[in-house]
């Protein structure tokens, strides 16, 4: 219940101001709610939790993340004792 | 355009990296030297922890605890007793799956909605809010009630629906949310014996509320506090960055699940939430009261919530702690799963005496799942 699913948007449509998407939920096909503050569009990637889409995944902030452990490595070859 | 989902699991799962990363952690810790307490807050973080036995890894003075990341764990039992009556008197009563084995009070026949189901009363299982809608709408000539329960995760499909009037007359919701910032509040400030040195803050909750939710933890504790992904190299990412602050003599907010939480948060699903709910002390099975804890529907919307269709009312003393469980320490972090003389006695993931083994974010259930129980001190 509580888990959140990174999930493909196979389509978008709207009904009255309430946003819905069809997404692929690791190869199963789920009809959710969007309550998300930025347009969403085929092909985009969402965290589903619950039947919702809670956040859309940010792609250029996948990789950035593991900056900060490249960072990290490097200063940890030199953790002063 | 490869599935990024993919992606994601190559670089965070299956990265050879993880290796450097834990030795880095070592020197850490062996610079540190004091023993450091890191909780995490959240299920699922749990179920990385044990799932990919993180622990294992972790040099001897630093220790993962599980803390109250499960909210199936901590709904009171008198929603439960309310809801078997319900069904047996022809109420639909629709529920996560989570929710569907939960005990009830103390002494209660049937003691779960599955039980009460076998008897014959109605209860039907979904997946998400939208299921319940669905399930209204199909059987007009029913009533139904939503046993809503979560934290702020679970808390916009219902926001949602009921500010774009998209809830069926027919569907009334029994709300038994609960929020994490108070009970995190209380967790620092009245819970003698778990003194924490780091916090692995919950990567979802935090999409909604944001990682600005959490500044009250540094700030207000000295608690370097981490937001954190699911993956297990975001946890030992998270862990490094802790054991970093603490070397170098910080407490601060780190937002390591940038790919999916802003520090704002949410702002369309906090608009609707604040306008649909509000919030008052509420009782945590296991643990008592916490003050501003539960979100209730407001007099708007009164015409779908359950407690006025139905008069559910809360006891004023609660029967809900089950003799001998240990769940309520559990979820504060004071007790592990294996401290308990039922783990894995009487109490087990296909018949659960107590809560923490109920929801697969349970931690008595993650570990039940995950752990070769002949190991010791983990």
């Amino acid at each position: 219940m509580c888990l959140g699913v990174p999930a493909k948007v196979l389509r978008v449509w709207s009904v009255g101001e309430l946003r819905y998407a069809e997404v692929d939920l690791g190869g199963l096909s789920k009809e959710v709610i969007l309550a998300l503050d930025e347009p969403v569009n085929e092909g985009d990637y969402v965290i589903v939790h619950a039947g919702m889409g809670i956040s859309k995944i940010k792609e250029e902030e996948v990789e950035e993340t593991l900056k900060i452990w490249e960072d990290l490595y490097n200063q940890g070859l030199h953790i002063e004792q | 355009m490869s599935d990024l989902r993919l992606r994601i699991k190559e670089l965070y799962e299956r990265n050879p990296k993880a290796s450097e990363i834990v030795k880095i952690i070592r020197d850490y810790a062996s610079i540190i030297k004091k023993h450091v307490k890191i909780m995490d807050f959240c299920g699922t973080h749990e179920w990385t922890i044990t799932y990919y036995g993180l622990r294992s890894l972790m040099p001897n003075n630093i220790e993962l605890i599980a803390g109250p990341g499960c909210p199936v764990c901590v709904t009171p039992g008198y929603y439960v007793e309310a809801l078997i009556k319900l069904s047996l008197e022809g109420v639909n009563v629709i529920t996560y799956g989570d929710a569907f084995k939960l005990p009830s009070v103390r002494g209660s026949n049937p003691k779960s909605l599955a039980e009460a189901k076998a008897l014959g009363g109605k209860v039907t299982v979904v997946y998400s809010f939208l299921d319940a809608v669905k399930v209204a709408k199909e059987r007009p000539n029913e009533e139904h009630v939503f046993f809503s329960v979560g934290f702020e995760t679970t808390m916009p499909a219902v926001s949602t629906t009921l500010y774009y009037r998209a809830v069926p007359h027919n569907l009334y919701v029994l709300s038994a949310h609960r929020l994490t910032p108070p009970i995190m509040k209380y967790l620092m400030s009245n819970v003698k014996g778990v003194e924490l040195d780091g916090v692995l803050a919950p990567g979802h909750v935090s999409a909604i509320l944001g990682s600005n939710a959490w500044e009250f933890i540094p700030k207000d504790y000295g608690v370097t506090t981490v937001v954190t992904g699911f993956e297990p190299l975001d946890v030992l990412l998270a862990v490094l960055l802790i054991l970093k602050s603490i070397k170098e003599g910080r407490a601060e907010l780190l937002n390591e699940y940038r790919r999916v939480v802003k520090p704002e948060g949410n702002l369309t699903a906090k608009k609707t939430i604040n306008e649909v709910f509000t919030y008052v002390d509420s009782y945590w099975r296991g643990i008592g009261v916490v003050e501003g804890s539960g979100a209730k529907l407001k007099a708007t919307y009164e015409r779908n919530d359950a407690e006025v269709r139905y008069g559910i009312k809360e006891p004023k003393t609660h029967s809900d702690i089950i003799p001998g469980c240990r769940c309520g320490e559990v979820v504060l972090g004071l007790r592990k799963p294996t401290e308990c003389p039922l783990f894995m006695k009487v109490c087990t993931p296909e018949n659960p005496y107590g809560p923490c083994m109920v929801s697969s974010e349970g931690t008595c259930r993650i570990w039940a799942e995950n752990l070769p129980l002949s190991v010791e001190g983990i």
